[in-house]
């Protein structure tokens, strides 16, 4: 594989909003290039686990190498590297254009530009990376490819008159992205006898070889044998095995060298070691500075995780141990509650980070979860002068000891069509945004600029963005550091006992609204017992909320003969089925689902 | 030779109640006759099952048993004294609807044996009478009666229904008082159940109409009320909703909770022998030796009496606490269950939330 020609080889992603078929017209150009015939093609071949496939999402990074035989009569090599499409993984987004040369726009020609358009625009330009635009979806009757070009060119400012108008659906012109990526992606430059410099943009854990590091080589060479040192975490290992990438596939080469994409295998056994952004140097002749760029990512939500039958608390920590081998950003500690028993408080990117990794363990593990509602890292200042980091709201010291608490920001880019910019701005107003701003793209839709708090949107926001534009509304963030804020935490009793794993902290002016609709909802949710049980939401010893259920009611005055033993057995079989899923909190059964419920209060949905 | 109980279904009425969702339908005389040959058929069947058991008991039920002619009723009787030895002393109970009572059939009933009559009443009120779809009027109710006292029944019972639609708790108590003051010897006082399958269930079955039923504070006076009433009048509370005066407790009922062995005949009839239970015409289930325990408990807890300890060992082989200690432990602190003598009853609180209580004991 030594001396590949540099000119010869594209290095690309593809970026696009949501659903607007980068997944697609990856699977077409695999397909069409021969690499995979058709009857192979799983529909979406890089996205493999089944959560992707379902939710149409990519997770993690993927790469691919394929040959097309341009119309020059030359084989190219294209690495397309698919990369992560949602704003959690916003990081990996970056890591993993940083290995490109190029970036495939896909847009779709009914919806134009959106929030993730333009942001994952940014980014590439960022990387300085050539971005090429490709018109999606032409096959749709409502598409509008001229207005969509036009938008491409006065809302990004790229040139955006010969993109190719395709249909990634039917293969439609998809034949001229190919040539495309030819002419327009540049090919790679670096010196291949200078002293190894790759930067890892992903990594997974196999039982077999160990941790796989997927890398883009910058500079120099590697292969079988060569020690590498991982600049950042200071890792040192001696190569097992070079290769690249098959469709679904490790395919070992003799070298890796400057300009080329593939992976690296060293007997590696935790991805900790191999954080995506380091830069992989040879110990023995390191180069003189690391890539730029590298950043720990540290998990932004936190929440509370327990097996629903205590007894599997080994195994929801082998799961997560499991999970953690391939997934660096997961991070997870143990803790015990008083209501749900044993568990772990985990650490994610983001929301739908976690509710990957929640339905990954209920799917690929058989764990029955209950998990607590979704905070974000708190600093509390107290008055001795120490700051705490605070990611469990029942650790939140005694108030008197608190100086002040800040929380964490986000910068946020809403862009909707007009009419619905009123509702928008009423949803951003309820959940304590700042009004920073707002651009008309065009005539009728403009980009809305928000500052605010973290934790009013990692749950519900963007379910809540989506119902109140009727979907048309699309939302990008990045976090912007941490403001000073009112905040408090809500804690909820019932039966007077306060129940730590429905603890939160919120702003203080949302407090009694929240914990009102919390007081309402677990009324309906726990059935009633032996004596009246009052549900209460307060904050410190001040109480703002109540609501009771009441004792059990009496049961009817049944008769029950011969005939009838039969029925009544299974009337209380059920009853006592009913009390199985129960958990028990100072002399009050709640049901499971009763923790769970309180996470979605979002009514005007 | 072991006790056993004779339960003989009579799958007929005039007309369906709102409410029921027993095995009955209207029929032809013709319908009848084939039925009434084919149960005697039945009953000679059980000839060789009927040489290990002495009879103690007889109950007829439906449906509306009276529906039958006299005649009828006489040789299904004759049919279950060739087959089955009859305790002297036996309790022999029909029940009968009125306005389905004459008294050439009452005259029959005594010759038959039948010495205890069951009247379905529900409601002295005629406005309730009709919501349930019930054929009579209070007044045909008195009729038969003062017919049955004519005709010697010395232990008659009336069974009387609370949470009817629009029942509210000033009517039910006059109900109580007005059937009391006749002096029955037996009152069963039980709720009315939406059972699937009826009109009723079509109107009120999962929650629908709910304001036309009694609400659950109404429901609870109605409930006081019935123990209260019934003791000024001399009833005591022997199970869950039957009162009797002392001495006149339902045997063939108390049976069941005693789990006495039952043989029932008749379409659907359920049978309990040799721990097998069935349904006419089905297969027979097998009770485990935990099945037989929790029916003790669960069924032995609707006696206000209780369930005895030493009889749980002596059947059992082990005692009460070594199975149930923790449950037990748990309903004393709650108050549901106490101790008294050699037995466990329910206390007042544990009748009110029974179904829990009972749930707690099945393994």
């Amino acid at each position: 594989m030594a001396g590949i020609d540099q000119s010869k080889i594209r290095n690309f992603c593809i970026i696009a909003h949501i659903d607007h078929g980068k997944s697609t017209l990856a699977d077409r150009i695999i397909e069409m290039t021969g690499l995979l015939t058709s009857r192979e093609m799983q529909s979406q071949v890089l996205d493999n686990m089944d959560l992707e496939r379902e939710r149409g999402i990519t997770i993690k990074a993927q790469a691919v190498r394929i040959v097309y035989k341009a119309k020059d009569g030359e084989e190219y090599i294209f690495n397309l590297i698919d990369t992560p499409g949602h704003v959690d993984f916003n990081y990996e987004v970056s890591r993993s254009l940083a290995a490109c040369d190029g970036a495939i726009l896909v847009v779709d020609a009914a919806q134009g530009v959106e929030a993730q358009t333009l942001a994952n625009v940014y980014l590439a330009l960022d990387h300085d990376l050539d971005v090429m635009p490709v018109i999606n979806k032409i096959d749709l009757p409502s598409a509008e490819p001229e207005r969509v070009m036009e938008e491409i060119e006065d809302v990004i400012g790229i040139e955006a008159m010969d993109a190719p108008k395709i249909s990634a659906k039917t293969g439609l012109n998809v034949e001229e992205v190919l040539e495309q990526i030819v002419e327009k992606i540049p090919a790679p430059q670096g010196d291949s006898s200078a002293p190894l410099k790759a930067l890892i943009f992903d990594s997974v854990y196999d039982s077999y070889k160990g941790v796989i590091v997927f890398c883009r080589i910058k500079e120099g060479s590697v292969k079988k044998g060569t020690p590498i040192l991982m600049m950042a975490t200071g890792a040192k290992a001696e190569v097992v095995e070079v290769g690249y990438f098959g469709a679904g596939q490790f395919i070992p080469c003799e070298e890796l060298s400057a300009g080329m994409v593939g992976y690296i295998t060293a007997s590696l056994k935790n991805v900790k070691d191999t954080r995506v952004g380091d830069t992989i140097t040879n110990a023995a002749n390191p180069c003189a500075e690391p890539l730029p760029g590298y950043k720990k990512v540290n998990p932004m939500v936190y929440c509370g995780m327990y097996p629903a039958d205590g007894a599997k608390y080994p195994d929801l920590r082998d799961a997560l141990e499991k999970l953690q081998l391939n997934d660096a950003s997961l991070q997870f500690e143990p803790e015990t509650s008083i209501a749900l028993g044993f568990g772990f408080r985990c650490g994610f990117l983001g929301l739908l980070h976690l509710e990957i990794i929640q339905e990954r363990l209920e799917r690929e593990y058989n764990l029955d979860l209950v998990t607590t509602a979704p905070g974000v890292i708190y600093k509390v200042h107290k008055t001795n002068g120490d700051v705490i980091e605070l990611t469990n709201p029942s650790n939140l010291p005694d108030p008197s000891e608190i100086e002040y608490m800040e929380e964490p920001m986000v910068k946020a880019e809403i862009m909707v069509t007009s009419e619905f910019i009123g509702a928008i701005m009423d949803l951003c107003q309820e959940r304590r945004g700042v009004y920073e701003g707002m651009e008309y793209i065009e005539e009728t839709r403009a980009v809305l600029r928000y500052h605010l708090p973290l934790n009013e949107i990692i749950y519900d926001f963007f379910d809540a963005l989506k119902s109140r534009s009727r979907g048309y509304a699309s939302f990008d963030y990045e976090l912007d550091g941490y403001v000073q804020s009112n905040l408090v935490k809500l804690d909820i009793l019932i039966n007077k006992e306060e129940v730590d794993a429905l603890s939160f902290i919120l702003h203080a002016d949302t407090a009694y609204e929240r914990g009102r609709k919390m007081c309402e909802k677990l009324k309906e949710e726990i059935p009633r017992q032996l004596f009246e049980i009052p549900i209460q939401a307060a904050i410190g010893s001040k109480i703002i909320a109540r609501e009771t259920v009441r004792a059990m009611r009496k049961d009817v005055l049944a008769k029950c003969y011969g005939g009838d033993i039969t029925r009544k057995r299974k009337l209380l079989e059920k009853q006592k089925e009913g009390k199985k899923r129960m958990r028990q909190v100072g002399n009050v059964e709640i049901p499971q689902k009763a923790f769970m419920s309180v996470l979605k209060l979002d009514d005007r949905k | 030779m072991r006790p056993l109980e004779l339960y003989i279904h009579i799958p007929f009425c005039i007309q369906k109640c709102q409410y029921c969702d027993f095995l009955s339908a209207p029929s032809t005389a013709k319908e009848r006759q084939e039925y009434v040959e084919s149960l005697c058929q039945k009953i000679r069947s059980y000839g060789e099952l009927a040489k290990a058991y002495h009879v103690v008991s007889i109950f007829v039920g439906g449906g509306t048993p009276s529906i039958l002619e006299a005649g009828q009723m006489i040789r299904i009787f004759d049919v279950v004294r060739s087959t089955f030895s009859i305790n002297e002393d036996a309790e022999i109970t029909i029940e009968a609807n009125p306005g389905t009572v004459t008294r050439e059939k009452l005259k029959a009933y005594r010759q038959a044996g039948i010495n205890r009559l069951s009247i379905g009443l529900q409601s002295a009120k005629s406005e309730e009478l009709k919501i349930l779809g019930r054929i009579h009027t209070y007044e045909e109710f008195l009729a038969t009666y003062r017919l049955a006292r004519e005709e010697g029944y010395r232990n008659i019972n009336v069974d009387l229904m609370s949470a009817i639609p629009h029942q509210t708790a000033a009517g039910w108590s006059e109900t109580l008082r007005q059937v009391a003051e006749l002096g029955p010897e037996h009152i069963s006082a039980y709720s009315l159940m939406i059972e699937e399958g009826t009109p009723f269930y079509e109107r009120y079955g999962e929650g629908r109409h709910e304001d036309e039923l009694p609400g659950e504070d109404e429901e609870r006076k109605m409930y006081r009320q019935t123990r209260s009433i019934l003791k000024e009048y001399g009833y005591h509370r022997y199970e869950i909703s039957n009162y009797a005066k002392p001495g006149y407790e339902c045997r063939h009922n108390l049976g069941y909770w005693n789990r006495t062995e039952y043989l029932g005949i008749g379409m659907g009839a359920a049978s309990l022998i040799d721990n097998q239970r069935w349904n006419e015409g089905g297969e027979p289930e097998v009770l485990t030796m935990e099945n037989q325990m929790e029916e003790y408990m669960f069924l032995g807890l609707r006696k206000m009496k209780g369930v005895l300890k030493e009889r749980f060992l002596a059947e059992f082989g082990c005692e009460m606490e070594e199975i149930y200690g923790e449950v037990l432990g748990k309903m004393y602190r709650d108050g549901l269950l106490e101790e008294c003598g050699d037995y466990v009853r329910l206390t007042e609180r544990g009748i009110d939330v029974s179904n829990y209580v009972m749930s707690e004991f099945l393994l």
